[in-house]
């Protein structure tokens, strides 16, 4: 059994294979079919300081390889994961991490600043590339002063580990990247969803209410593998990497380009096992590369 | 109702019976084990074999749980490229199924019931139908089709119950739409359990909020999971605004619903 825990920050993994926010709920769901103790982390869906209806149905449409969302952060505030699902979930044997969003700088945090006392919270994920929001969530993560300013922020809210969230919805996701790490980001993963439409062509009416959408799936991992591999080398703290994975070799591309860890996102709804079948793949890959521990693998691209 | 614990199971087709080109009922066995406990109304996640252009799984509703035999049936309509790939399924193909999902039917053990099925929508209706008689109730249906090809399973239901009929261009039974069905204008029945197509759901539900009827619909939303944890197949509701159909639902009491009839 070759060694599979991996470092974000000063946060111990006992495996680098994670659930994406938004495509896992709590975990719970997924208890009757898999062992939630055996992943590497949790991260619970987007939390935001008020509770959120989200956004009208219909809220998903199936794309080639892949889907597109609307869903807007439906979530009942984080007064209800802290007061109701924390106490749920909190004896987990993983990590569980609460993605935080917000539309105003003052709302990451209050999220934040509410969290930071939890100590079976392993890590916030700060979310500043949601597309499905009309203000703030993706709007921060699109330029460096936006990025900047919510980072540090929450930086100055929060005490623990500290992931942030890119989206790819950029020019240049190195310089976004730079920008949270020198904001304190302690990790950073990527990527959110890619802005998407689709579009009924008998009813001539778009297939989201809200017209757009984030695209999910493998149909986005060749972008997403792309952008962990440039961010990997522009900044010094840990990447997680996400997008399309689907398998224990997907996982591997990401960590051979640079990803310390990564999530599995969309896979979950095609195949709620998908994670631990992947952790299965790993261990197997390093047995028979002759390798005994998954660090050997980060960023070992050969080229 | 009761918490059905989620499988994944391979299963075996064991049988695909055509109806016509646009429907198929499938006749699965799993792989190995029992089926699970499975309640009236709720639905199974399928993923599509055979597939070049689907992704996702393919939320279909649980026809009919067979113990003997230790069959699950599905009936499944062609509607785009993954329902094609289902009805296309030959004998001995394997085929991998979350299940059960969601919430059911109420088992009702007073009055009488009347199940109001259109188009493939009569598919758990026949499950609800073969539970209820179990438990000693009478359950009449009334199904509603386009034409007298589109009447499914009617063998099935004619074991159950009485069964009354609508086709839209009258090639059997009454001609039009359910809610034009006597059985169903006289308001002499206690509950409705209903699935079908949209309008057809809103119909009925209308003339059952004004005769004061009891009514449960399942819905159809678009799903990614099937499970919770995508928040995609949402409904807005009375009591709790946005509700995930796949777990809450499929089937709710009109009354939770906001729809405007
Ligand atoms: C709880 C539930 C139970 C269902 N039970 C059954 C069943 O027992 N038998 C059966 O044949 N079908 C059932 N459906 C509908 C079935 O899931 C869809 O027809 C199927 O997902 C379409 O997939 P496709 O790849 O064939 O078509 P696609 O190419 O994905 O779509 C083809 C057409 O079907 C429509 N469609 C897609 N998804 C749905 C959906 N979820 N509901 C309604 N229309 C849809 C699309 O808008 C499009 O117009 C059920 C749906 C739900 C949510
Ligand atoms: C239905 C759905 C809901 C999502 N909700 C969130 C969310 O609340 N917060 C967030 O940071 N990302 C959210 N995401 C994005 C995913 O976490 C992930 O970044 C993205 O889907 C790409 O990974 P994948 O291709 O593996 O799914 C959501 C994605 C989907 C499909
Ligand atoms: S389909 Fe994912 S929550 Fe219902």
């Amino acid at each position: 059994m070759a060694n599979l825990s991996v470092n974000i920050g000063n946060l111990r993994l006992k495996n680098p294979v994670m659930t994406a926010s938004g495509t896992f709920g709590y975990g719970e769901e997924f208890a009757d079919l898999i062992d939630l103790n055996q992943l590497g982390g949790i991260i619970v869906k987007g939390t935001t300081r008020m509770p959120r209806q989200g956004n009208p149905y219909p809220r998903m449409v199936e794309t080639p390889s892949g889907m597109l969302n609307a869903v807007g952060l439906q979530n009942k505030g984080v007064d209800y994961f802290v007061e109701h699902i924390y106490p749920r979930i909190c004896d987990l044997d993983t990590a569980i991490i609460v993605n935080v969003s917000g539309s105003t700088i003052d709302d990451y945090v209050a999220v934040c600043e509410r969290l930071n006392p939890l100590d079976k919270v392993a890590a916030v994920e700060i979310n500043i590339s949601c597309p499905n929001v009309k203000q703030g969530g993706m709007t921060f993560g699109t330029t460096c002063t936006g990025a900047q300013s919510v980072v540090s922020a929450c930086r100055k809210a929060y005490d623990g580990t500290m992931i942030v969230k890119l989206t790819p919805n950029v020019t240049d996701v190195t310089e976004i990247a730079r920008a949270a790490q020198e904001a304190g980001a302690d990790a950073l993963s990527l990527t959110n969803t890619f802005l998407g439409m689709a579009i009924d062509v008998e009813r001539q009416t778009p297939c989201l209410s809200t017209i757009t959408g984030g695209l999910s799936g493998p149909c986005i991992r060749p972008i997403a593998v792309r952008m962990v591999w440039q961010v990997a080398k522009a900044v010094n703290v840990p990447v997680i990497g996400l997008g399309g994975i689907m398998n224990g070799r997907d996982a591997l591309e990401f960590i051979l380009a640079g990803a310390t860890a990564v999530q599995f996102g969309t896979a979950n709804f095609v195949d709620p096992q998908a994670t631990i079948k992947a952790i299965g793949y790993i261990n197997d890959y390093l047995d028979r590369h002759g390798l005994d521990s998954v660090n050997q693998l980060i960023g070992a691209l050969k080229a | 109702m009761t918490e059905n614990k989620k499988h994944i199971l391979d299963f075996t087709v064991r049988q695909n019976l055509r109806f016509g080109t646009n429907y198929a009922l499938l006749k699965l066995m799993p792989a190995c084990g029992e089926l699970p406990p499975c309640e009236p109304g709720q639905f199974a996640q399928v993923l599509v074999p055979n597939s070049k252009n689907t992704f996702l799984r393919r939320p279909i509703s649980i026809c009919n749980i067979d113990r003997n035999e230790n069959l699950l049936w599905l009936l499944v309509r062609r509607a785009g490229e993954g329902t094609a790939a289902l009805c296309d399924l030959h004998e001995g193909e394997t085929l991998n199924v979350m299940l059960p999902l969601g919430h059911g039917f109420t088992l009702h053990r007073d009055g009488t019931m009347l199940l109001v099925g259109g188009g493939v929508g009569v598919a758990p209706l026949f499950m609800l139908g073969k539970v209820l008689k179990e438990q000693g109730m009478q359950p009449e249906f009334l199904l509603g089709a386009r034409t007298q090809a589109d009447l499914l399973m009617l063998g099935h239901f004619n074991d159950l119950g009485t069964v009354h009929i609508t086709t839209d261009d009258g090639s059997a039974g009454v001609h039009g739409v359910v809610t034009k069905h006597p059985v169903l204008t006289s308001g002499n029945m206690a509950h409705i359990a209903c699935c079908g197509p949209m309008p057809m759901m809103r119909a009925v539900a209308a003339l059952a909020r004004q005769q004061g009827i009891d009514c449960e619909v399942s819905l159809e939303n678009l799903m990614a999971c099937g499970m919770g944890a995508c928040l995609c197949c949402v409904e807005d509701t009375a009591d709790a605004g946005n509700v995930c159909v796949c777990t809450e639902g499929p089937v709710f009491n009109i009354n939770r619903l906001k729809w405007q009839i």
